[in-house]
């Protein structure tokens, strides 16, 4: 208990109310130096703005994730959308929805396969979540997939893509249910965030509102396990109910569906 | 009916008035993503030449999108004030862009003339309007509103305190907002966005922040930002609701897409006019906007996303809010794609609304993918600063760790207030002076672990 100002360097203002931080991640109780931050906090946020900024720009290891994959036992395919740059994808959401004429070629041999569910795996707004989380989180996919007989056929890896990619994909497979794992917008002290977008039934044209989504899959927010459990959890009822979206609900009550307001919104 | 220019031997041709519009408007990456922006620099600069020559009245009978289509153009025509338009209503768009710049319109004949500008007019004019012109104009232009203190008085700002929370914790929030008024800031309101829609979640925010009001006897208001049905719904539940929000959009299928028409908010705004909550005044609804909102559900019809913007504060000005925000770079570079975008559409959307006489804060933000940082931020704070801005959000350190977005802190306002000698609202003012966070200059007072605020979360606080 301090009555008093604590000087650092005589000239920052800290605040007396710093266990009050224990409550919350938001940046409170940060001290002043007259009016602005101190040093060290401008700092701080400048290095998380630039780890999100990163996330954001540093380009896809398609190979090396498909390597990844490939290690658990999954066949995987590579296709790229209609984006065909960083910069196109930012400014034209609507070709990162749609695949390239060569990822549509890719996709060909395995038109009608069927699988009951597909597996995409889409670098979004965070290929470093992709980096970060993909490999692990079908790891930890696998054996649940495995005790529920559900077939998969490839893991289709996707550059410059959004959730709607994976509606494309799964209309060429025949898929009973498409799983899009993504990047999510990076938030300043969640750059390497996955999100898992569920679709039954995916076709060209389905909207938000038809999908089931899991977010903040990462270190600090939902272990891939816990994830892993959600999904498989919804695919059994999607599949039972044929339908994904705002009515069917998770019932921990832990789940973000999509359609919600924004506190998910995502790479959409 | 088409529109023509001619720049030298070259003749450029817009169909009609929204074509026009759009051409006209100042570059920015939603209007190419519509398709329906200026393919050149002096296509461009030919629709702006072009529209300075269109008369203002012919916004009254070319509507942008269809009157039989929409209730938003129902609205904005029907309820046109004919005798509030004569002073303006032989002028062009050019003309009126030099009358509002000159000393013939006060701030007196800005406020009379308020209800006679169509959404339409001021977005037309804000095309040839350069960013100074933004700025001088909206700071002649006063909107006071009240509901326990007074905002938008001149020389003021006020300031949105919010405290959001990943999962809406109560003790999370609760030390967000006592970090926030330590710093001065909530004579706005104090407004959560819950993550959650559950009802008794909901029910137990609005009973902290009531709690906290009413123990301090803060003069400010709370609100929760969640759906107007929601905010019906829990009033009827008696749970205290001192402001209504919603999210708007300047057409009525954009509105569709957020599940809200006129008729819903005029239930909202009965509802929270039923509980009499204000002890000032009776401006009860919190609306927020954002440029793209209407392409984003594919509900454009055309029309450039400024005009549209502005189309959306018409939707709000019925319901004489107590607070419109614009959320400028929150929508994603699609929209608008750098600081300079940003900073334009920041200036346009707090032009426009204070020109058809809406309180317009901003929430001067932007998204991880957008090409700005905190530079472009601290430039649009302080413009908007010396536009007289109604009010900005105050958020612990910028990082909105709910929404994953950065926005103004709480230190900011504290810059502004220095550098450009803005006030808060005076009764909050003084309640800040009788808890000893500021002194008599406004300025914060050093503060020990003593002030009475901390001893309402006894087990976080020093």
């Amino acid at each position: 208990m301090s009555n008093e100002t604590r000087p650092t360097n005589g000239y920052i203002i800290e605040d007396a109310w710093a266990k009050l931080a224990r409550a919350t991640p938001a940046r409170i109780a940060l001290g002043r130096a007259g009016t602005g931050l101190p040093t060290r906090e401008v700092l701080r946020f400048a290095l998380a703005h630039a780890q999100a900024r990163d996330a954001v720009h540093t380009p896809f290891e398609a190979e090396a994730t498909a390597a990844a994959i490939a290690a658990l036992g999954f066949e995987t395919l590579h296709v790229a959308s209609a984006a065909p740059s960083r910069e196109a994808y930012l400014r034209r959401p609507d070709l990162g929805r749609k695949l390239s004429e060569e990822g549509r070629a890719t996709l060909a041999p395995y038109a009608g396969s069927a699988p009951d569910l597909a597996l995409v795996v889409a670098d979004g707004l965070s290929s470093t979540a992709i980096h970060a989380q993909a490999a692990p989180f079908l790891a930890a996919l696998k054996p649940r997939l495995a005790e529920e007989g559900w077939s998969t056929g490839p893991v289709v890896i996707a550059s410059q893509a959004r959730v709607a990619l994976g509606d494309e994909v799964g209309e060429i497979l025949a898929c009973r249910a498409v799983a899009v794992l993504i990047g999510e917008r990076p938030g300043l002290s969640s750059p390497d965030s996955l999100g898992l977008y569920l679709t039954f039934a995916p076709r060209v044209g389905r909207s938000d509102a038809e999908r089931n989504c899991i977010s903040n899959v990462r270190g600090d927010g939902l272990s891939h396990d816990h994830a892993a459990f959600k999904l498989a959890w919804l695919l059994k009822e999607a599949l039972a109910r044929r339908l994904t979206g705002v009515s069917l609900k998770d019932e921990s009550d832990l789940l973000l569906v999509a359609g919600k307001p924004p506190a998910s919104r995502l790479a959409g | 009916m088409p529109y023509r220019h001619l720049i030298g031997p070259r003749s450029y041709v817009f169909a009609d008035l929204k074509e026009l519009m759009a051409k006209a408007t100042p570059l920015r990456s939603g209007d190419m993503l519509a398709g329906i922006a200026a393919t050149s620099a002096e296509e461009n600069v030919a629709a702006r030449m072009c529209l300075a020559e269109v008369p203002l009245a012919t916004f009254l009978t070319e509507a942008l999108v269809p009157y039989e289509a929409d209730e938003v153009t129902r609205l904005i025509i029907d309820t046109h004030d004919a005798s509030a338009f004569r002073p303006v209503s032989h002028m062009t768009v050019g003309d009126f862009r030099d009358f509002l710049l000159s000393d013939a319109a006060s701030p007196q004949a800005l406020a009379a003339l308020a209800p006679a500008v169509t959404p339409e007019m001021a977005a037309a004019v804000s095309k040839i309007m350069r960013n100074q012109d933004l700025i001088a104009v909206a700071r002649k232009c006063r909107v006071v509103t009240k509901f326990r203190d007074t905002i938008g008085l001149p020389g003021t700002m006020a300031v949105r305190l919010q405290p959001n929370h990943p999962t809406d914790d109560p003790a999370g929030i609760t030390a967000s907002i006592l970090d926030g008024l330590l710093y001065g800031c909530g004579d706005a309101v104090i407004g959560i966005n819950p993550a959650s829609d559950s009802i008794p979640v909901l029910s137990e925010l609005l009973k902290l922040t009531d709690d906290i009001i009413a123990r301090f006897d803060i003069p400010t208001q709370a609100c929760l930002l969640t759906h107007v049905t929601t905010s019906t719904e829990v009033i009827n539940r008696g749970v205290p609701v001192d402001l209504v929000f919603q999210s708007i959009a300047g057409t009525q299928a954009a509105n569709a897409s957020f599940g809200i028409n006129l008729a819903t908010l005029r239930e909202g705004h009965e509802a929270a006019l039923s509980l009499k909550r204000g002890t000032l005044g009776d401006n009860v609804m919190y609306f927020e906007t954002g440029q793209g909102s209407a392409l984003s559900a594919n509900a454009h019809h055309g029309v450039d996303q400024q005009t549209l913007e502005a189309r959306a504060y018409a939707v709000a000005r019925p319901f004489r809010p107590l607070l419109v925000n614009t959320v400028v770079g929150f929508i994603g570079p699609e929209y608008l794609y750098d600081g300079k975008q940003i900073i334009r559409a920041g200036l346009e959307d707090h032009f426009c609304g204070k020109l058809m006489g809406v309180p317009l804060g901003c929430d001067v933000c932007y998204t991880n993918h957008a090409e700005a940082d905190q530079d472009d931020m601290d430039t649009l704070m302080t413009l908007l600063g010396a536009a007289g801005v109604t009010y900005i959000m105050g958020i612990p350190g910028s990082d909105d760790v709910m929404l994953n977005y950065q926005s103004t802190s709480f230190h900011d306002q504290l810059y502004l207030r220095d550098v450009l000698g803005l006030k808060r609202a005076p009764e909050f003012e003084a309640w800040l002076q009788s808890m000893g966070i500021t002194g008599p200059d406004g300025r914060l007072k050093p503060q020990g672990g003593a002030n009475p605020l901390l001893a309402y979360a006894p087990g976080l606080a020093a």
